[in-house]
């Protein structure tokens, strides 16, 4: 059987393709690199768009990236049912290129996040990941636009297709306590940030001599409070719509997420868990390739 | 050669304005004169032939240079910021009245920032020397070998007034010029770090300041995939006008790739790369100049660069495939004063001359002026000379990455450094014409005068037992009291957890971060991550610098900034093999100023010495005041040392509830410059913690090597806030609580909070304790075996006792969430 190769998308301004090649093959994939101006796809067995600054991403990110050349052929290969991985910026080109729903904006609270985050997998029609739902697994987000948005009946059309292929939540795979939608996600964001400012103010006050610190931060209580009230949206992660991190188009063979997986896979930098969504797609990547 | 080379902006502005302090006139007055000049060149070919062709000894004799009116010469001389003297010497080293685009020339080459004048003696102080370092100070970056092959290349830069004004264009250009000295040696950049001080976030604008930096280097760093791993940060009321930031970068490649930017072979072909030319940064030059920061800073904000890190990604991934092509004979980065010191220091290095024609140079406004076009500071541009047979290659690779670049100049056999503009009538393009050896080398040198400031004795000697005996501490045993005081600490920014900065930063792209930003040091495994080998070898990186105890002491301050970073090093298990260092000073011409300087290089190069540690790259940053007062002396060093094995590197949390807590050291009554002291007491005095060079590399080398040899679970420097904020943060990154008695005979305040030096606070399994306590009793180490991990409350014995985590009813904050939220929630108010 001839062993499955990847190819990792290269646009300028790509960071992250270096890594997802080091991590296929660390895992004993085939993986080669892929230039934006190729448009012959077909020797690959599954392609992966890798996380970066595609073109700055100084437009829309993912927007400019999306009409280069490799587009088109790409399209026609998620067309025809082969297997598409898009992480983090690849998510944002795949959602650029109508191969996957809703759209990737700002972070809620408008700074970019780098941390470790809690993932749940989700029961879904997904062909790149095969895991029990309700697995947590723990894969570094990277982004400043990673808080997911679509209109409802796109939601209600992900959730009842079973599209929705990962979530993020608490460690122990809860939903994240306090970003989720509508009033209560507004109510909860006020209370979270007292809570925080409170504790602040509670450790300044413990102490004689630091009345100035105390009102200082006391201050700020209110101000914040009043501010995360109008304007913020889920703390734990980036705000997105129902904790969406990772979603798949219909046939499953197309699949977005925020998370880095490839940063996961030795154990070196953080743990293993992101080595199952580069193994599970093998068997049917070579179905659908006919090998 | 330069020992160091200097900050982009700030010192450069900074000279160009000495001769008229904080005047923005002369900005004006520069304009004039240069207007003048416009007139001149627009009947150019008059006046060059009137006047100017008075034997430039050069081989362009039959090309008249456009001279200026000798006493409009000297004019715009000193509103360039050379002194009379200097300008004497201009004209003794061209044998003539210089033209316009030289004089503009000389005030930059000449100016601090690029010749050291007033540091560079100093800086001879310092050993550049060992068997392991490749190349020292005098390049683009120093590189160091760090075993089977591997070489790495770091450097630290200061990007202080551009900053002040635009605190995100600053900081993100800051880091994209510190990057681009990196991969100018050949070397892939992989890591970042950043040294920042800001006033206190009390204010409005230090919050500004202090966010707005920090998403500069997010946003630049962050597109170029080059993770930012560590740092530091610092809030005092002396850094409010004049925020620093200092950016440190790493990069690897293997030993035969080293670059350097050594001009050679006449006939080669002279490159740009990058970016267009623009006029960004010739206001720069004069309007960032000011000495002092005043109420006109604001005014300044257009001299601020604009940072393009697309570009500067670009830069990197073709700057290095030609590199490892063998298509590059040097490669330069464009940094400050632009194209003038990357192509003089380049011919100056090869002992060649260089000739550019400024027509040549890809433009990104109109009717540019040759000096404007050689002085711009326009960012994300490479200056590489290539075999004339090569030139296709570069532009096709170039071409492929959307890179543009253009043939601007050829390498020479006259060693002279020729500007021509070929838009001028032929014969008259010549618009200068300098030696290039001593535009480089033959800036004057100065020995400012030096004085002991008198605040040094008033602060030194006040005494500090009142500390123990008011009120905030009387009561021994008063376990509220003490809880409440760590809290506090806990709390304070300049102790917190900066989580809230790292998290911003990508701190994991190129899967090699081994140990994660918020440790005692970070470290990065070896390896060329997708391109080739990875390895089992690491490096491990931190900054460090403690300006208060500089400001109270300048000679000790700046040995333990260095006595902190080998520590952290220590913590990780890595060896100290080379530092390099960011000094940010005031004025260097106020006498007192320049003796914290003095003092605090004879300390650092005392203590390198000392431990065989060689600086093998630096940045000075002097002028770094407002309203006329100098900030404290802040000699930032960032070190790198080597791991043999990523797989033996510990952290300062703890792993194991049973694991038994030692001190490794010994704590003394020493609460001078102390956070405690400044926290409860408002005061930055008295005498700072002592330093025994001896006693601290014993201490260093056995956490070392025990980390090394597996017998610690945790190891974690005691710094600010003392031995109790150590613990609680081991306790804290370990969510696991400890109990403990403290057995001295110190008074509370200082068994808990005193920043006594040579201390780190480790934890290992019980069986491996013996052990321990042997390679410590070898090396004559003292130490306290305190008590063991374990619990959710963090309890020393008859001193304190607080809960770890929140009570699930919210009717108690533990000292996880303070530490850990304190931060943002200060950031945030508004």
């Amino acid at each position: 059987m001839a062993a499955c190769n990847f190819g990792v998308v290269v646009f300028p301004g790509s960071n992250c393709e270096q890594d997802v090649l080091y991590a296929l093959r660390f895992l004993g994939h085939e993986a080669t690199p892929v230039w934006h101006q190729e448009t012959n796809l077909d020797s690959y067995d599954a392609l992966v768009l890798p996380g970066g600054f595609s073109y700055g991403d100084y437009l829309r990110c993912g927007a400019v990236a999306r009409f280069s050349p490799v587009m088109e052929a790409l399209i026609r290969y998620a067309k025809a049912g082969r297997p598409v991985l898009g992480i983090c910026n690849g998510f944002q080109i795949l959602t650029e290129a109508q191969l996957l729903p809703g759209a990737l904006i700002r972070n809620a609270k408008l700074k970019f996040i780098c941390e470790n985050a809690p993932v749940r997998v989700e029961k879904s029609v997904c062909k790149w990941l095969d895991l029990a739902p309700g697995t947590v697994l723990n894969v570094p987000i990277n982004h400043g636009e990673g808080n997911f948005i679509c209109d409802e009946p796109t939601l209600d059309a992900l959730n009842s297709g079973e599209q929705v292929v990962l979530r993020y939540c608490e460690p122990a795979g809860a939903p994240v306590a306090n970003a989720t939608t509508g009033a209560v996600q507004a109510a909860n964001a006020t209370t979270g940030t007292v809570q925080v400012v409170n504790k602040a103010v509670q450790a300044a006050n413990a102490t004689t001599g630091v009345a100035q610190a105390s009102s200082r931060v006391a201050q700020a209580s209110s101000r914040v409070a009043q501010a995360a009230a109008g304007e913020l949206g889920g703390f734990a992660t980036n705000g997105s719509l129902d904790d969406i991190a990772g979603i798949c188009n219909k046939a499953g063979n197309v699949f977005g997420l925020m998370p880095h997986p490839e940063r996961v896979v030795d154990g070196v930098s953080g743990g293993t868990d992101g080595a199952p969504f580069f193994s599970a797609i093998i068997s049917y990547a070579r179905e659908v390739a006919g090998k | 050669m330069s020992e160091h080379t200097q900050d982009t902006q700030d010192t450069q502005g900074s000279s160009a304005n000495q001769a008229t302090p904080g005047s923005d006139n002369s900005g004006s007055s520069a304009n004039q004169a240069t207007q003048g000049s416009d007139n001149n060149s627009g009947n150019v070919n008059q006046a060059s032939q009137g006047s100017g062709n008075n034997g430039s000894g050069s081989a362009n004799q039959n090309n008249p240079i456009e001279t200026l009116d000798p006493k409009l010469a000297a004019q715009v001389a000193v509103e360039l910021g050379l002194t009379p003297e200097e300008y004497e010497n201009v004209v003794a080293t061209q044998g003539r009245v210089p033209s316009l685009t030289e004089l503009y020339i000389y005030s930059l080459m000449w100016s601090e920032h690029c010749s050291y004048k007033h540091s560079k003696k100093q800086l001879r102080m310092f050993s550049s020397e060992g068997d392991h370092v490749l190349q020292g100070p005098g390049e683009n970056a120093g590189v160091i070998s760090v075993g089977d092959g591997w070489a790495v290349a770091f450097k630290m830069e200061s990007h202080n007034h551009p900053s002040a004004i635009e605190p995100f264009e600053g900081a993100a250009t800051g880091v994209g010029g510190i990057i681009r000295d990196i991969f100018t040696m050949g070397a892939r950049p992989i890591a970042c770090l950043d040294s920042l001080r800001f006033g206190t976030l009390d204010k409005p604008r230090q919050r500004y300041l202090f966010d707005g930096a920090v998403a500069g280097i997010s946003s630049y760093g962050n597109c170029l995939g080059v993770p930012t791993v560590g740092g530091e940060v610092y809030f005092e009321e002396t850094y409010e006008g004049n925020c620093l930031i200092n950016a440190m970068a790493i990069g690897l490649m293997r030993e035969e790739e080293l670059t350097r930017a050594v001009g050679s072979g006449p006939g080669n072909f002279v490159v740009l790369i990058g970016s267009s030319t623009g006029r960004d940064g010739i206001g720069g030059a004069s309007v960032l100049a000011s000495q002092e920061f005043d109420e006109a800073a604001e005014n300044k904000r257009p001299a601020v660069q604009v940072g393009d890190p697309f570009e500067e990604k670009l830069l990197i991934e073709v700057c290095l495939e030609l590199l490892k092509r063998g298509i590059f004979v040097a490669l330069g980065d464009l940094g400050a004063a632009g194209l003038t010191s990357s192509a003089s220091e380049m011919a100056s290095r090869g002992g060649v001359g260089i000739d550019i024609d400024v027509r040549a140079v890809v433009q990104r406004e109109e009717n540019m002026q040759p000096f404007e076009i050689m002085v711009s500071e326009s960012q994300e541009r490479m200056l590489a000379v290539v075999r004339p047979e090569d030139y296709a290659a570069v532009a096709e690779a170039c071409a492929r990455w959307g890179v543009a670049c253009s043939h601007i100049g050829l390498i020479t056999d006259t060693g002279r450094f020729v500007v021509r503009d070929s838009a001028l009538p032929a014969g008259f393009e010549v618009v200068a014409d300098m030696p290039a050896e001593m535009l480089a080398n033959s800036a004057p040198e100065y020995d400012p005068e030096m004085k002991r400031p008198e605040y040094l004795d008033a602060v030194q000697t006040i005494d500090l037992s009142f500390v123990h005996t008011t009120e905030l501490a009387t009561l021994r045993g008063d376990e509220q009291n003490y809880a409440a005081a760590l809290t506090a600490l806990l709390a304070s920014p300049n102790i917190c957890s900066r989580a809230w900065i790292w998290r911003q930063y990508d701190h994991q792209v190129q899967n090699n971060t081994v140990v994660l930003p918020g440790a005692d040091a970070a470290v990065l495994r070896i390896g060329d991550t997708g391109r080739g080998e990875m390895s089992i070898r690491g490096i491990a990186a931190s900054t460090d610098c403690n300006g208060r105890y500089c400001y109270l002491d300048p000679y000790v301050g700046a040995q333990i900034a260095l006595a902190e970073g080998m520590r952290n090093l220590a913590c990780v298990g890595a060896k100290p093999a080379a530092i390099t260092d960011c000094l940010n000073f005031g004025n260097p011409e106020k006498p007192e100023v320049f003796y914290t300087f003095h003092k605090a290089i004879s300390g650092l190069s005392t203590a390198c010495k000392h431990y065989n540690i060689p600086v093998i790259s630096g940045n000075v940053s002097f002028y770094n005041e407002s309203f006329g007062n100098a900030i404290y002396p802040t000699p930032a060093i960032g070190i790198v040392g080597t791991i043999d094995d990523i797989s033996c590197v510990t952290t300062a949390a703890f792993k194991q509830a049973g694991d038994t807590i030692i001190l490794v050291g010994e704590t003394l009554d020493e609460m001078g410059g102390s956070e405690y002291l400044k926290l409860h007491f408002g005061m930055v005095a008295g005498a700072v913690p002592a330093l025994d060079l001896d006693l601290e590399r014993d201490v260093q080398d056995c956490v070392c090597d025990a980390v090394r040899a597996g017998l610690l679970s945790s190891a974690h420097d005691c710094s600010e806030g003392g031995f109790a904020v150590a613990l609680a943060e081991s306790c804290i990154a370990g969510n696991l609580g400890a109990e403990i008695a403290l057995d001295d005979d110190l008074p509370p305040a200082a068994s808990l909070f005193a920043e006594t030096q040579s201390r780190i606070v480790v934890s290992l399994a019980e069986e491996k304790v013996e052990t321990f306590l042997d390679l410590l009793a070898e090396r004559r180490v003292p130490y306290s075996v305190l008590g063991e991990v374990g619990g959710e409350r963090l309890i020393i014995k008859d001193k304190l006792d607080v809960p770890l985590n929140d009570a699930p009813d919210g009717s108690f904050a533990g000292i996880s969430s303070v530490y850990q939220e304190s931060l943002e929630a200060q950031v945030s108010q508004r």
